[in-house]
């Protein structure tokens, strides 16, 4: 205890002296972040420098950060995929040995009220990545918590139906590869790989950036396949499975 | 500092400080359930301290991964052992 005492103490004065010599708020001294706010708005019509910086400046290592997202939940579902001898098992959604829990009605009104409004704010954040904070990455995980307000109204037989697995593939299939796809069709049209070479749109409009939004698109469409896939994985693993 | 200390940069001392208590509370709690609920508190209070150091996008992020999803992945995983250790018990 006097161990972790002594070097919580240490590293708090540590913290607390770096914290201390970091310029006030507002005082950014470095030329990247200048240069790239005098460019971002007449060169890419975007208001958001952070997406146009993720998607179209530095566009190549995003494509990267998606493809390891698409790895790890293609590993989940590669470890965690039904083995050969295993019966074929209908899931029940209760704990082992525990009785069945009744869904009191507080909770299914509220799961069932935010359920449109988690959905539209999710595809808002994701559509508008390139005017406001957010962007396709957090757009999608939001919208991928979405049918958990099912399965927390229903039983998980309703999550299933809601989003059914082959589709929820073919989105995370068609978002990843899709961002691939727009940097060769940029190959195709004659510029570098993933280069801006759609027209940029009014500054302010949802269609602005040229590639930006489309690529917004590709990745939310990734980020949320990937993710409900996991939790449905994770979910049929950990709830009781009765022999069908 | 060239301005004195203004309100904003009470604001990050103090956000710093909660995040500081609260990391520490996060390690020294010993039931991993309740840890998994402390870290997604943990989480939306780093988030509030990115939004206070001028990081909006990074602040998005760390809620929706940090508050959300990653105490989702770790109650699940502890479910799913906690099975697997009944069942082996059987």
């Amino acid at each position: 205890m006097t161990l972790f005492l002594g070097s919580a103490v240490a590293l708090a004065i540590l913290l607390a002296c770096s914290f201390a010599a970091l310029p006030p708020t507002g005082d950014y001294r470095g030329p990247y972040g200048d240069l790239v706010n005098a460019v971002t708005v007449p060169e890419r019509n975007v208001t958001d420098t952070v997406t146009a910086v993720n998607f179209d400046i530095r566009g190549f290592d995003t494509l990267g950060e998606e493809f390891i997202l698409f790895v790890s939940v293609m590993g989940v579902l590669l470890l965690l995929r039904p083995q050969g001898n295993e019966p074929r098992r209908r899931h029940e959604d209760r704990e082992q040995g525990r009785p069945a829990v009744p869904i009191s009605d507080a909770v299914r009104v509220t799961a069932l009220l935010l359920l449109p409004v988690v959905v539209l704010f999710g595809i808002y954040v994701v559509t508008h990545g390139q005017l406001t904070p957010g962007g396709g990455f957090q757009g999608g995980v939001i919208l991928a918590t979405a049918p958990l307000f099912l399965y927390l109204a229903g039983e998980f037989g309703n999550f299933r139906k809601a989003v059914p697995r082959t589709l929820v593939h073919i989105a995370e299939a068609v978002g990843g590869g899709g961002y691939a796809a727009i940097g060769l069709a940029c190959l195709g049209a004659g510029a570098a790989f993933l280069q801006n070479v759609l027209p940029l749109g009014s500054k302010g409009t949802i269609l602005s950036g040229g590639t930006i939004p489309l690529i917004n698109a590709s990745v939310g469409l990734e980020v949320t396949g990937g993710l409900v896939l996991g939790l449905m994985v994770y979910l049929e693993e950990t709830l009781e499975l009765k022999e069908e | 500092m060239t301005t004195g200390i203004n309100v904003v940069d009470i604001l990050q001392a103090s956000t710093l400080i909660f995040a500081g208590v609260a990391a520490t509370v996060v390690v020294l709690t010993r039931q991993p359930v309740s840890q998994a609920i402390l870290i997604s508190f943990y989480g939306l209070l780093l988030a509030i301290v990115f939004v206070l150091f001028q990081a909006p996008d990074v602040a998005f992020s760390q809620i929706v991964i940090g508050a959300v999803a990653l105490p989702l992945m770790i109650l699940l995983a502890l479910a799913k052992i906690k099975k697997q250790e009944d069942e082996s018990e059987k």
